[in-house]
Parts: structure tokens; C-alpha cells; sequence
């Protein structure tokens, strides 16, 4: 999938993930993509919410090796 | 769509206990809620322009596992049940169990206090001190970090009868 940025919060634990996630997409314009990689086991449902309440849509979040990647357009 | 409104009373002052607040504040923010903390009593302690050195105290607290976060992972496993009156005569225990606990935070990618209590500035928290135990304790303004407003019971109530989420802490 195509992304215009990208986020690295491997290693970091609850609520950095989505702290920097929305500092990120601050500095982004509306429509663009972000892909997020995390390792926090609780970032899956954290990002889901994070979407439902901010109206940024959660294009798609998958795990692969202990890892998780997000892709967020940004509202 | 008006915005959503989170207001927190912060009351503890420990390392443990300065968590939830700055933790669920800052989230708040993240998430287009307008935010606000008021800090009284010995929740004070988390408005202080250096706030590295919070403490956690295992003595009297039956929850806290004291687990030690360097060694082989037996080592690390053990949980140390020390007793209340052994903990209570060791010169400079709660300073260990600090420490410690600071190794633990940090080896599971944890934000710091600091860095938590700088994103909720950056995220324009709103802090409130409690001017009633700024006196109690003995504090000025000077002791505090700047940007925060001081007031009491009635500007806390001000803007929390209008929140969405009210939280005691």
C-alpha cells in the first residue's frame, strides 16, 4: 500500500504509539497516508479507537512477526 | 460538533500515581478532547518544575510486585515479598525501589514522567493548582512550573460541570 509517511514506534508502550501518531499526522494534509510499525500488543485496539473517535480512517492493520502495521489517511 | 470535555483531580503524588493522569490527559488530547488537570493536595508535587525525582513507595502497598528488572529472566521472575517491618527500618529503601522501578519503566518503553507532563503542554492541557493546598504545604508559584492557573473549587467546578469525562485520581 502507498503511503506519503511513515512512523516508528517499535519498543514504545501505551500512549506513545498514539501520541506520536497524531503529532504526525498534524504535520501531514488531509487525504494523505500514514503507516505506522509498532510493536505494543495493545496499539491494535488503541488504533481502531483512535480512528473511530478522531474520524481519521483506518485503512488497514496487520500483524507480522510480533510487529503491527497501521495505515491511516488522515481526515 | 462541539468538542468533548475531560476533566481529572490529581491527588497523589508518587511516581506510580503520577501515571494515570498525565497518561489519560495526554491521550485525551490526542483524541480532540479539551483537557483539563487539577492538581491538589499532594498531587502538587506533579506541577514542580523538577519532577525527576517522584518516588514509589512499596511499603504498605500489597499490589506492587517487586520484581528485579536486570539478570537472567529466573532472576528477573522472583518476586520479592519483603516485609512491611524490614522495608520500614531499611535506610534508603524507597530510593532503591525508585530506582529500580525507573530501570523497569525504561526496559518497557515507557514514557517518563517529564516527557508525559511535556506532551500534555504541548497538547494544551489545561493545569490547574489548588491555591488552598499550594498555602497548606507551604509552596509559592515559584516553585511550580509556568503556565498554570491557580484557583479553587469553584473554577475546577466551572469547567468540569460542562465535561463529557470527569475522573478523581
Amino acid at each position: 500500500m502507498n503511503f506519503d509517511k511513515e512512523l516508528d514506534a517499535r519498543g514504545l508502550n501505551c500512549p506513545l504509539p498514539i501520541l506520536r501518531t497524531k503529532k504526525t499526522l498534524n504535520e501531514m494534509s488531509s487525504e494523505q497516508v500514514l503507516r505506522v510499525v509498532a510493536t505494543d500488543p495493545g496499539s491494535v485496539k488503541d488504533f481502531a479507537a483512535f480512528a473511530k473517535q478522531t474520524g481519521n480512517e483506518l485503512l488497514s492493520s496487520s500483524e507480522a512477526g510480533g510487529e503491527f502495521t497501521f495505515f491511516i489517511k488522515k481526515k | 460538533m462541539d468538542e468533548k470535555k475531560m476533566a481529572i483531580i490529581a491527588t497523589k503524588g508518587t511516581l506510580d500515581w503520577a501515571y494515570p493522569p498525565f497518561i489519560l490527559a495526554s491521550t485525551a488530547a490526542a483524541l480532540g478532547y479539551e483537557t483539563q488537570i487539577f492538581f491538589t493536595f499532594y498531587g502538587l508535587q506533579m506541577l514542580k518544575k523538577d519532577i525527576s525525582d517522584l518516588k514509589v513507595s512499596p511499603l504498605g502497598n500489597p499490589g506492587m510486585p517487586m520484581k528485579m528488572p536486570f539478570g537472567p529472566k529466573w532472576f528477573r521472575d522472583i518476586n520479592w515479598n519483603i516485609p512491611n517491618a524490614v522495608q520500614s527500618i531499611v535506610p534508603g529503601y524507597e530510593s532503591l525501589a525508585t530506582t529500580l522501578m525507573k530501570m523497569t519503566i525504561k526496559n518497557n518503553g515507557v514514557a517518563t514522567i517529564p516527557e508525559l507532563r511535556s506532551l500534555c503542554q504541548e497538547a494544551d492541557v489545561k493545569f490547574i493548582a489548588c491555591q488552598m493546598t499550594v498555602e497548606l504545604f507551604g509552596f509559592s508559584h515559584s516553585d511550580f512550573i509556568d503556565g498554570i492557573e491557580y484557583g479553587g473549587a469553584a473554577t475546577f467546578f466551572e469547567f468540569a460541570g460542562e465535561t463529557d469525562i470527569c475522573l478523581f485520581i
